[in-house]
Protein backbone atom coordinates (compact mmCIF):
# COMPACT_ATOMS: atom_id res chain seq x y z
CA UNK A 1 0.00 0.00 0.00
CA UNK A 2 1.22 3.77 -0.71
CA UNK A 3 1.99 5.65 2.15
CA UNK A 4 -0.06 8.18 3.70
CA UNK A 5 -0.93 11.37 2.22
CA UNK A 6 -1.84 14.32 4.13
CA UNK A 7 -4.30 16.97 2.39
CA UNK A 8 -5.64 20.38 3.28
CA UNK A 9 -9.24 21.78 2.41
CA UNK A 10 -9.65 23.61 -0.17
CA UNK A 11 -9.12 21.23 -2.86
CA UNK A 12 -7.02 22.94 -5.71
CA UNK A 13 -6.85 21.48 -8.59
CA UNK A 14 -3.17 20.66 -8.28
CA UNK A 15 -4.08 18.46 -5.09
CA UNK A 16 -7.08 16.84 -6.71
CA UNK A 17 -4.75 15.52 -9.69
CA UNK A 18 -1.94 14.26 -6.92
CA UNK A 19 -4.86 11.42 -5.67
CA UNK A 20 -5.04 7.92 -6.95
CA UNK A 21 -7.53 5.39 -6.08
CA UNK A 22 -6.37 3.73 -3.68
CA UNK A 23 -4.43 6.64 -1.77
CA UNK A 24 -4.57 6.71 2.55
CA UNK A 25 -5.11 10.71 3.01
CA UNK A 26 -5.54 12.18 6.30
CA UNK A 27 -7.77 15.30 5.71
CA UNK A 28 -7.23 18.27 7.89
CA UNK A 29 -9.05 21.67 7.60
CA UNK A 30 -12.74 22.36 7.12
CA UNK A 31 -15.56 20.15 4.92
CA UNK A 32 -19.46 20.55 4.86
CA UNK A 33 -21.85 17.68 6.14
CA UNK A 34 -24.70 17.25 3.55
CA UNK A 35 -26.88 14.09 2.60
CA UNK A 36 -30.13 13.44 0.78
CA UNK A 37 -32.50 16.15 1.87
CA UNK A 38 -29.47 18.79 2.06
CA UNK A 39 -28.62 17.97 -1.15
CA UNK A 40 -32.16 18.37 -2.73
CA UNK A 41 -32.73 22.00 -0.90
CA UNK A 42 -28.91 23.08 -2.22
CA UNK A 43 -30.35 22.00 -5.58
CA UNK A 44 -33.40 23.96 -5.47
CA UNK A 45 -31.04 27.11 -4.02
CA UNK A 46 -29.17 26.65 -7.12
CA UNK A 47 -31.91 26.31 -9.80
CA UNK A 48 -33.67 29.44 -8.27
CA UNK A 49 -30.35 31.26 -8.73
CA UNK A 50 -29.58 31.40 -4.99
CA UNK A 51 -26.48 32.07 -3.48
CA UNK A 52 -25.79 28.46 -1.11
CA UNK A 53 -25.72 28.83 2.38
CA UNK A 54 -22.52 27.97 2.59
CA UNK A 55 -19.84 28.52 0.12
CA UNK A 56 -19.32 24.74 -1.22
CA UNK A 57 -16.85 25.95 -4.27
CA UNK A 58 -13.11 23.93 -3.79
CA UNK A 59 -14.96 22.54 -0.52
CA UNK A 60 -15.55 18.52 0.29
CA UNK A 61 -19.00 17.81 1.23
CA UNK A 62 -19.35 14.54 3.92
CA UNK A 63 -22.36 12.58 3.47
CA UNK A 64 -23.07 11.81 7.27
CA UNK A 65 -25.91 11.86 9.25
CA UNK A 66 -24.29 12.30 13.03
CA UNK A 67 -25.61 10.94 15.75
CA UNK A 68 -26.66 13.54 18.70
CA UNK A 69 -23.08 14.61 20.75
CA UNK A 70 -23.29 13.79 24.28
CA UNK A 71 -22.12 16.44 26.86
CA UNK A 72 -18.66 17.02 26.57
CA UNK A 73 -18.21 15.75 22.87
CA UNK A 74 -18.04 17.70 19.63
CA UNK A 75 -19.75 15.68 17.77
CA UNK A 76 -21.71 12.05 18.20
CA UNK A 77 -19.95 9.24 16.02
CA UNK A 78 -20.17 10.13 12.13
CA UNK A 79 -19.20 7.65 9.92
CA UNK A 80 -20.22 8.13 6.20
CA UNK A 81 -23.59 6.89 4.66
CA UNK A 82 -23.59 5.41 1.32
CA UNK A 83 -23.18 7.93 -1.27
CA UNK A 84 -25.63 6.92 -4.40
CA UNK A 85 -28.70 8.01 -2.99
CA UNK A 86 -26.59 11.54 -3.80
CA UNK A 87 -25.40 10.48 -7.47
CA UNK A 88 -28.42 12.47 -9.15
CA UNK A 89 -27.47 15.65 -7.20
CA UNK A 90 -24.00 15.30 -7.80
CA UNK A 91 -22.76 16.54 -11.32
CA UNK A 92 -24.68 19.65 -10.84
CA UNK A 93 -22.52 20.35 -7.46
CA UNK A 94 -19.32 19.06 -9.13
CA UNK A 95 -19.97 21.55 -12.63
CA UNK A 96 -20.62 24.66 -9.32
CA UNK A 97 -17.12 24.11 -7.98
CA UNK A 98 -17.67 21.30 -5.54
CA UNK A 99 -14.51 19.09 -5.67
CA UNK A 100 -14.43 16.19 -3.06
CA UNK A 101 -16.87 14.44 -1.50
CA UNK A 102 -16.19 11.22 1.16
CA UNK A 103 -19.06 9.05 1.57
CA UNK A 104 -19.44 4.84 0.90
CA UNK A 105 -20.47 2.85 -2.40
CA UNK A 106 -20.28 3.25 -5.49
CA UNK A 107 -21.10 6.10 -8.13
CA UNK A 108 -22.97 6.33 -11.30
CA UNK A 109 -21.15 6.72 -14.60
CA UNK A 110 -22.53 10.25 -14.67
CA UNK A 111 -20.71 11.32 -11.50
CA UNK A 112 -17.44 9.89 -12.03
CA UNK A 113 -17.53 11.26 -15.67
CA UNK A 114 -18.28 14.74 -14.26
CA UNK A 115 -15.54 13.89 -11.36
CA UNK A 116 -12.78 13.55 -14.46
CA UNK A 117 -14.61 16.94 -16.05
CA UNK A 118 -14.71 18.82 -12.96
CA UNK A 119 -11.16 17.29 -11.57
CA UNK A 120 -13.33 15.79 -8.47
CA UNK A 121 -12.02 13.37 -6.22
CA UNK A 122 -14.18 10.48 -3.78
CA UNK A 123 -13.34 9.45 -1.23
CA UNK A 124 -14.55 6.69 1.43
CA UNK A 125 -14.36 6.84 5.62
CA UNK A 126 -14.79 3.62 7.31
CA UNK A 127 -18.62 2.79 7.48
CA UNK A 128 -19.58 1.77 10.25
CA UNK A 129 -16.44 3.08 12.21
CA UNK A 130 -18.80 6.12 13.45
CA UNK A 131 -17.16 6.24 16.69
CA UNK A 132 -13.19 6.60 15.88
CA UNK A 133 -14.00 8.75 13.29
CA UNK A 134 -15.75 11.24 15.32
CA UNK A 135 -12.68 11.59 16.90
CA UNK A 136 -10.97 13.77 14.41
CA UNK A 137 -13.70 15.86 13.90
CA UNK A 138 -13.10 18.96 16.78
CA UNK A 139 -16.10 21.34 16.15
CA UNK A 140 -19.59 21.16 14.68
CA UNK A 141 -21.98 24.20 13.66
CA UNK A 142 -24.60 24.45 11.95
CA UNK A 143 -24.28 26.55 9.05
CA UNK A 144 -28.24 25.75 7.40
CA UNK A 145 -31.30 23.41 7.28
CA UNK A 146 -31.84 23.03 10.93
CA UNK A 147 -34.90 21.89 10.85
CA UNK A 148 -34.24 18.64 9.15
CA UNK A 149 -32.22 17.32 12.27
CA UNK A 150 -29.24 14.89 11.23
CA UNK A 151 -29.53 15.68 7.97
CA UNK A 152 -28.73 19.48 8.57
CA UNK A 153 -25.80 21.32 6.91
CA UNK A 154 -23.08 21.69 9.54
CA UNK A 155 -19.51 22.96 8.83
CA UNK A 156 -16.37 20.79 10.40
CA UNK A 157 -13.75 21.02 11.48
CA UNK A 158 -11.47 17.76 11.19
CA UNK A 159 -7.71 16.98 12.14
CA UNK A 160 -6.23 14.04 10.35
CA UNK A 161 -9.43 12.47 9.54
CA UNK A 162 -8.58 9.05 7.75
CA UNK A 163 -10.00 8.43 4.29
CA UNK A 164 -8.98 6.68 1.44
CA UNK A 165 -9.38 7.42 -2.68
CA UNK A 166 -12.40 5.19 -4.52
CA UNK A 167 -12.15 7.26 -7.26
CA UNK A 168 -9.52 9.99 -8.75
CA UNK A 169 -9.89 12.47 -11.77
CA UNK A 170 -7.92 10.46 -13.58
CA UNK A 171 -10.84 7.81 -13.77
CA UNK A 172 -9.41 4.78 -11.26
CA UNK A 173 -11.72 2.92 -9.60
CA UNK A 174 -10.34 1.42 -6.18
CA UNK A 175 -13.65 -0.87 -5.78
CA UNK A 176 -13.11 -2.14 -9.30
CA UNK A 177 -9.43 -2.87 -8.62
CA UNK A 178 -9.42 -4.00 -5.66
CA UNK A 179 -12.01 -6.39 -6.24
CA UNK A 180 -10.34 -7.62 -9.38
CA UNK A 181 -7.13 -8.23 -7.79
CA UNK A 182 -8.90 -10.48 -4.96
CA UNK A 183 -11.51 -12.19 -7.24
CA UNK A 184 -11.60 -16.04 -7.79
CA UNK A 185 -13.18 -17.76 -10.27
CA UNK A 186 -15.31 -20.79 -9.37
CA UNK A 187 -13.39 -23.52 -10.15
CA UNK A 188 -11.16 -22.43 -6.99
CA UNK A 189 -14.34 -22.62 -4.97
CA UNK A 190 -15.69 -25.40 -3.41
CA UNK A 191 -18.37 -26.41 -1.01
CA UNK A 192 -16.35 -28.32 1.25
CA UNK A 193 -15.92 -27.72 5.00
CA UNK A 194 -12.26 -26.79 4.24
CA UNK A 195 -11.80 -25.72 7.77
CA UNK A 196 -12.91 -26.83 11.39
CA UNK A 197 -15.77 -24.63 12.89
CA UNK A 198 -14.02 -23.28 15.41
CA UNK A 199 -15.91 -21.31 18.36
CA UNK A 200 -19.33 -20.92 16.97
CA UNK A 201 -17.70 -19.31 13.96
CA UNK A 202 -16.77 -20.80 11.07
CA UNK A 203 -13.67 -19.76 8.61
CA UNK A 204 -14.17 -19.15 5.04
CA UNK A 205 -13.09 -21.73 2.64
CA UNK A 206 -10.20 -20.53 0.80
CA UNK A 207 -8.02 -21.43 -1.90
CA UNK A 208 -4.93 -23.99 -1.44
CA UNK A 209 -6.65 -24.32 2.16
CA UNK A 210 -7.58 -28.20 1.48
CA UNK A 211 -9.54 -27.72 -1.16
CA UNK A 212 -8.46 -29.02 -4.51
CA UNK B 1 -51.60 -16.89 34.73
CA UNK B 2 -48.39 -15.17 35.62
CA UNK B 3 -48.88 -11.34 35.98
CA UNK B 4 -46.34 -9.01 34.06
CA UNK B 5 -46.43 -5.26 33.95
CA UNK B 6 -45.46 -3.45 30.44
CA UNK B 7 -43.76 -1.41 32.41
CA UNK B 8 -40.82 -3.69 32.81
CA UNK B 9 -41.24 -4.26 29.43
CA UNK B 10 -40.27 -0.49 28.33
CA UNK B 11 -37.44 -0.67 30.71
CA UNK B 12 -36.07 -4.00 28.77
CA UNK B 13 -36.62 -2.31 25.70
CA UNK B 14 -34.88 0.98 26.18
CA UNK B 15 -31.70 -0.70 27.97
CA UNK B 16 -31.10 -2.78 25.16
CA UNK B 17 -31.49 0.06 22.29
CA UNK B 18 -28.60 1.46 24.14
CA UNK B 19 -26.71 -1.52 24.58
CA UNK B 20 -26.79 -3.24 21.61
CA UNK B 21 -26.02 -0.01 19.71
CA UNK B 22 -23.03 0.62 22.04
CA UNK B 23 -21.47 -2.78 22.75
CA UNK B 24 -20.53 -5.27 20.39
CA UNK B 25 -21.62 -8.48 21.10
CA UNK B 26 -19.12 -11.05 21.35
CA UNK B 27 -19.46 -13.48 18.46
CA UNK B 28 -19.36 -9.93 16.44
CA UNK B 29 -15.93 -9.04 18.45
CA UNK B 30 -14.84 -12.94 17.62
CA UNK B 31 -16.05 -12.66 14.07
CA UNK B 32 -14.11 -9.18 13.17
CA UNK B 33 -10.92 -10.62 14.99
CA UNK B 34 -10.94 -13.70 13.19
CA UNK B 35 -11.82 -12.30 9.83
CA UNK B 36 -8.44 -9.92 10.53
CA UNK B 37 -6.24 -12.97 10.95
CA UNK B 38 -7.94 -14.60 7.84
CA UNK B 39 -7.88 -11.20 5.22
CA UNK B 40 -5.46 -11.21 2.91
CA UNK B 41 -6.00 -8.25 2.00
CA UNK B 42 -3.48 -5.53 3.49
CA UNK B 43 -6.19 -2.84 2.42
CA UNK B 44 -9.16 -4.77 4.08
CA UNK B 45 -6.88 -6.06 6.98
CA UNK B 46 -6.51 -1.78 8.08
CA UNK B 47 -10.11 -1.35 7.61
CA UNK B 48 -10.99 -4.54 9.99
CA UNK B 49 -8.70 -2.77 13.03
CA UNK B 50 -10.58 0.13 12.38
CA UNK B 51 -13.65 -1.64 12.93
CA UNK B 52 -12.25 -3.44 15.68
CA UNK B 53 -11.03 -0.02 17.42
CA UNK B 54 -14.62 1.38 17.04
CA UNK B 55 -16.20 -1.62 18.83
CA UNK B 56 -13.81 -0.79 21.31
CA UNK B 57 -14.09 3.13 21.76
CA UNK B 58 -17.80 2.52 21.44
CA UNK B 59 -17.91 0.04 24.58
CA UNK B 60 -15.45 1.93 26.96
CA UNK B 61 -17.30 5.23 26.23
CA UNK B 62 -20.68 3.81 25.70
CA UNK B 63 -21.28 5.82 22.24
CA UNK B 64 -23.24 4.47 19.26
CA UNK B 65 -20.84 2.27 17.03
CA UNK B 66 -22.28 3.82 14.25
CA UNK B 67 -24.06 7.33 13.50
CA UNK B 68 -27.28 5.06 12.21
CA UNK B 69 -28.64 3.54 15.29
CA UNK B 70 -31.11 1.82 13.04
CA UNK B 71 -34.77 1.21 13.15
CA UNK B 72 -35.52 -0.45 16.10
CA UNK B 73 -36.80 -3.84 15.29
CA UNK B 74 -38.43 -5.75 18.39
CA UNK B 75 -39.16 -9.36 18.23
CA UNK B 76 -41.15 -10.28 20.86
CA UNK B 77 -42.24 -13.82 21.98
CA UNK B 78 -45.14 -13.78 24.16
CA UNK B 79 -46.23 -16.61 26.52
CA UNK B 80 -49.85 -17.72 26.75
CA UNK B 81 -49.76 -17.86 30.28
CA UNK B 82 -48.81 -14.62 31.19
CA UNK B 83 -50.96 -11.43 31.41
CA UNK B 84 -49.71 -8.40 30.60
CA UNK B 85 -51.22 -5.57 32.77
CA UNK B 86 -50.45 -1.70 33.18
CA UNK B 87 -50.79 -0.19 29.34
CA UNK B 88 -51.15 -1.29 25.85
CA UNK B 89 -47.68 -3.84 24.71
CA UNK B 90 -47.01 -2.01 22.08
CA UNK B 91 -47.30 1.60 23.18
CA UNK B 92 -44.86 0.32 25.94
CA UNK B 93 -42.69 -0.76 23.61
CA UNK B 94 -42.48 2.59 21.59
CA UNK B 95 -42.10 4.14 24.86
CA UNK B 96 -38.67 2.30 25.65
CA UNK B 97 -37.64 3.07 22.04
CA UNK B 98 -38.38 6.81 22.99
CA UNK B 99 -36.91 6.63 26.04
CA UNK B 100 -33.60 4.75 24.70
CA UNK B 101 -32.83 6.47 21.76
CA UNK B 102 -32.99 9.39 23.64
CA UNK B 103 -30.75 8.59 27.19
CA UNK B 104 -28.28 7.01 24.84
CA UNK B 105 -28.23 9.97 22.18
CA UNK B 106 -28.82 7.52 19.74
CA UNK B 107 -29.85 9.11 16.41
CA UNK B 108 -33.78 9.30 15.58
CA UNK B 109 -33.80 7.79 12.01
CA UNK B 110 -37.28 7.65 11.20
CA UNK B 111 -39.97 9.29 9.05
CA UNK B 112 -43.79 9.42 9.99
CA UNK B 113 -44.42 8.87 6.28
CA UNK B 114 -42.83 7.20 3.37
CA UNK B 115 -43.16 9.83 0.93
CA UNK B 116 -43.61 13.33 2.63
CA UNK B 117 -40.55 12.10 5.32
CA UNK B 118 -40.91 14.35 7.91
CA UNK B 119 -39.06 12.75 10.94
CA UNK B 120 -40.94 11.63 14.25
CA UNK B 121 -37.71 12.98 16.64
CA UNK B 122 -37.96 10.23 18.85
CA UNK B 123 -36.87 6.89 16.44
CA UNK B 124 -40.28 5.51 16.99
CA UNK B 125 -42.35 3.90 15.68
CA UNK B 126 -40.42 0.52 16.33
CA UNK B 127 -40.99 -2.53 13.54
CA UNK B 128 -42.79 -4.88 16.24
CA UNK B 129 -42.95 -8.87 15.50
CA UNK B 130 -45.28 -10.58 17.63
CA UNK B 131 -45.40 -14.19 18.11
CA UNK B 132 -47.20 -16.24 21.08
CA UNK B 133 -45.42 -19.51 22.24
CA UNK B 134 -46.30 -22.03 25.13
CA UNK B 135 -45.15 -20.92 28.46
CA UNK B 136 -45.03 -18.07 30.94
CA UNK B 137 -42.53 -16.03 29.65
CA UNK B 138 -41.69 -13.12 27.85
CA UNK B 139 -38.76 -13.43 25.17
CA UNK B 140 -38.08 -9.41 23.54
CA UNK B 141 -34.82 -9.51 20.67
CA UNK B 142 -33.76 -5.48 20.36
CA UNK B 143 -32.33 -5.51 16.85
CA UNK B 144 -31.59 -2.03 15.63
CA UNK B 145 -31.08 -2.14 11.95
CA UNK B 146 -29.18 0.88 9.77
CA UNK B 147 -30.45 2.05 6.40
CA UNK B 148 -27.71 1.27 4.08
CA UNK B 149 -27.66 -2.44 4.59
CA UNK B 150 -31.26 -2.35 4.37
CA UNK B 151 -31.62 -0.66 1.41
CA UNK B 152 -29.28 -3.78 -0.22
CA UNK B 153 -32.04 -6.38 0.80
CA UNK B 154 -34.44 -7.73 -1.54
CA UNK B 155 -37.40 -10.46 -2.48
CA UNK B 156 -37.58 -12.51 -5.37
CA UNK B 157 -40.51 -15.11 -6.09
CA UNK B 158 -38.71 -17.93 -7.95
CA UNK B 159 -40.62 -20.68 -9.78
CA UNK B 160 -39.60 -24.29 -8.32
CA UNK B 161 -37.45 -25.18 -11.11
CA UNK B 162 -34.71 -22.62 -10.33
CA UNK B 163 -33.97 -24.92 -7.46
CA UNK B 164 -30.60 -25.27 -4.98
CA UNK B 165 -28.25 -24.10 -8.09
CA UNK B 166 -30.66 -21.11 -8.97
CA UNK B 167 -30.89 -19.56 -5.36
CA UNK B 168 -27.10 -19.82 -4.71
CA UNK B 169 -26.84 -17.99 -7.67
CA UNK B 170 -29.02 -15.61 -6.98
CA UNK B 171 -27.96 -14.42 -3.61
CA UNK B 172 -24.19 -14.42 -4.48
CA UNK B 173 -24.99 -12.28 -7.80
CA UNK B 174 -27.10 -10.18 -5.04
CA UNK B 175 -24.21 -9.75 -3.00
CA UNK B 176 -21.88 -8.89 -5.39
CA UNK B 177 -23.87 -5.49 -6.99
CA UNK B 178 -24.38 -4.51 -3.52
CA UNK B 179 -20.96 -4.18 -3.17
CA UNK B 180 -19.77 -1.36 -0.16
CA UNK B 181 -23.00 0.09 0.05
CA UNK B 182 -23.80 -2.54 2.73
CA UNK B 183 -20.43 -1.86 4.65
CA UNK B 184 -18.78 -5.14 4.25
CA UNK B 185 -18.09 -7.74 6.42
CA UNK B 186 -22.04 -8.33 5.92
CA UNK B 187 -23.76 -10.86 7.88
CA UNK B 188 -26.58 -11.89 5.04
CA UNK B 189 -29.67 -13.27 6.10
CA UNK B 190 -31.72 -15.63 3.59
CA UNK B 191 -35.25 -16.64 4.06
CA UNK B 192 -36.40 -19.81 1.81
CA UNK B 193 -39.94 -20.52 1.87
CA UNK B 194 -43.02 -19.70 3.20
CA UNK B 195 -45.25 -16.94 1.16
CA UNK B 196 -44.22 -13.19 -0.28
CA UNK B 197 -44.77 -11.57 3.69
CA UNK B 198 -43.19 -14.64 5.52
CA UNK B 199 -39.63 -15.36 3.36
CA UNK B 200 -38.73 -11.41 4.46
CA UNK B 201 -39.77 -11.94 8.02
CA UNK B 202 -37.46 -15.65 7.84
CA UNK B 203 -34.67 -13.58 6.19
CA UNK B 204 -34.71 -10.96 9.23
CA UNK B 205 -34.72 -13.67 12.05
CA UNK B 206 -31.34 -15.16 10.28
CA UNK B 207 -30.15 -12.05 11.02
CA UNK B 208 -30.32 -12.82 14.97
CA UNK B 209 -28.56 -16.22 14.80
CA UNK B 210 -24.67 -15.90 16.68
CA UNK B 211 -22.61 -14.90 14.06
CA UNK B 212 -21.61 -18.25 12.16
CA UNK B 213 -23.63 -20.53 13.97
CA UNK B 214 -24.69 -23.42 11.50
CA UNK B 215 -28.47 -24.28 10.58
CA UNK B 216 -29.55 -27.31 12.05
CA UNK B 217 -30.01 -29.44 9.32
CA UNK B 218 -26.83 -30.19 7.74
CA UNK B 219 -28.33 -29.97 4.15
CA UNK B 220 -28.61 -25.64 4.73
CA UNK B 221 -25.64 -25.79 6.69
CA UNK B 222 -23.36 -26.77 3.90
CA UNK B 223 -25.94 -24.68 1.46
CA UNK B 224 -24.60 -21.68 3.66
CA UNK B 225 -20.93 -22.75 3.22
CA UNK B 226 -21.37 -22.99 -0.04
CA UNK B 227 -22.68 -19.65 -0.52
CA UNK B 228 -20.39 -18.05 1.72
CA UNK B 229 -17.38 -19.46 0.02
CA UNK B 230 -18.66 -17.99 -3.51
CA UNK B 231 -19.41 -14.76 -1.94
CA UNK B 232 -15.91 -14.40 -0.43
CA UNK B 233 -14.70 -15.44 -3.64
CA UNK B 234 -16.22 -12.42 -4.91
CA UNK B 235 -13.31 -10.53 -4.37
CA UNK B 236 -14.92 -7.28 -2.60
CA UNK B 237 -13.41 -7.73 0.94
CA UNK B 238 -14.20 -5.42 3.96
CA UNK B 239 -15.34 -2.06 3.24
CA UNK B 240 -15.16 -3.41 -0.89
CA UNK B 241 -11.46 -2.02 -0.60
CA UNK B 242 -10.86 -5.57 -2.49
CA UNK B 243 -9.88 -8.78 -0.07
CA UNK B 244 -10.60 -12.46 0.32
CA UNK B 245 -13.28 -12.02 2.68
CA UNK B 246 -16.55 -10.47 2.01
CA UNK B 247 -18.84 -11.89 4.49
CA UNK B 248 -18.79 -13.09 8.09
CA UNK B 249 -21.67 -15.62 7.58
CA UNK B 250 -24.38 -16.87 5.37
CA UNK B 251 -27.60 -17.78 7.54
CA UNK B 252 -30.58 -19.17 5.90
CA UNK B 253 -33.93 -20.36 7.18
CA UNK B 254 -36.47 -21.84 5.85
CA UNK B 255 -40.46 -23.09 6.00
CA UNK B 256 -42.67 -24.92 3.92
CA UNK B 257 -44.42 -23.12 0.92
CA UNK B 258 -46.73 -23.60 -1.54
CA UNK B 259 -46.52 -26.33 -4.46
CA UNK B 260 -45.99 -23.63 -6.78
CA UNK B 261 -43.65 -21.25 -5.21
CA UNK B 262 -40.14 -20.98 -4.26
CA UNK B 263 -39.84 -17.64 -2.65
CA UNK B 264 -36.48 -15.92 -1.29
CA UNK B 265 -35.22 -13.18 0.29
CA UNK B 266 -32.01 -11.77 1.10
CA UNK B 267 -31.45 -9.38 4.10
CA UNK B 268 -28.12 -8.17 4.69
CA UNK B 269 -26.51 -7.04 7.86
CA UNK B 270 -23.40 -4.86 7.92
CA UNK B 271 -20.64 -5.64 10.20
CA UNK B 272 -22.78 -3.24 12.85
CA UNK B 273 -24.52 -6.32 13.54
CA UNK B 274 -26.79 -5.37 16.64
CA UNK B 275 -28.87 -7.51 18.19
CA UNK B 276 -29.43 -8.37 22.14
CA UNK B 277 -32.18 -10.58 23.78
CA UNK B 278 -33.96 -10.80 27.40
CA UNK B 279 -35.95 -13.24 29.09
CA UNK B 280 -38.31 -11.61 31.53
S1 LIG C 1 -24.83 -0.16 6.84
FE1 LIG C 1 -24.51 -0.51 9.03
S2 LIG C 1 -22.42 0.11 9.46
FE2 LIG C 1 -22.98 0.95 7.47
S3 LIG C 1 -23.70 3.02 7.95
FE3 LIG C 1 -25.51 1.69 7.90
S4 LIG C 1 -25.80 0.97 10.04
FE4 LIG C 1 -23.75 1.84 9.87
Amino acid sequence: MSEIKRITTPLTDAIVEGLHAGDSVLITGVIYTGRDLAHARLIEALDRGETLPADLRGQIIYYVGPAPAKPGYAIGPAGPTTSYRMDAYTPRLLDYGLKGMIGKGNRTPEVIESMKKNKAVYFAAIGGAAAVIAKCIKKADMVAYEDLGPEALQRLEVVDMPATVVNDCHGNDLYVEGMARYARTAAHVCSCPTRPVSAGYHLSPRQGDGCR
Amino acid sequence: MRELSVQEITEAVSKMCISANCQASEDLVRATEQTNADEQSPAAKDALLTIRENQRVAAAEQIAMCQDTGLAVIFLEIGQEVHLTGGDLEEAIHAGVRKGYADGYLRKSVVADPLRRKNTGDNTPAIIHTRMVPGDKVVITVAPKGGGSENMSTVKMFPPSAGREGIIRFVVDWVKQAGANPCPPTVVGVGIGGTFEKVAYLAKRALLRPIGQPHTDAYYAEMEQEILAKINALGIGAQGFGGTITSFAVHIEVHPCHIASLPLAVNLNCHVSRHETVRI
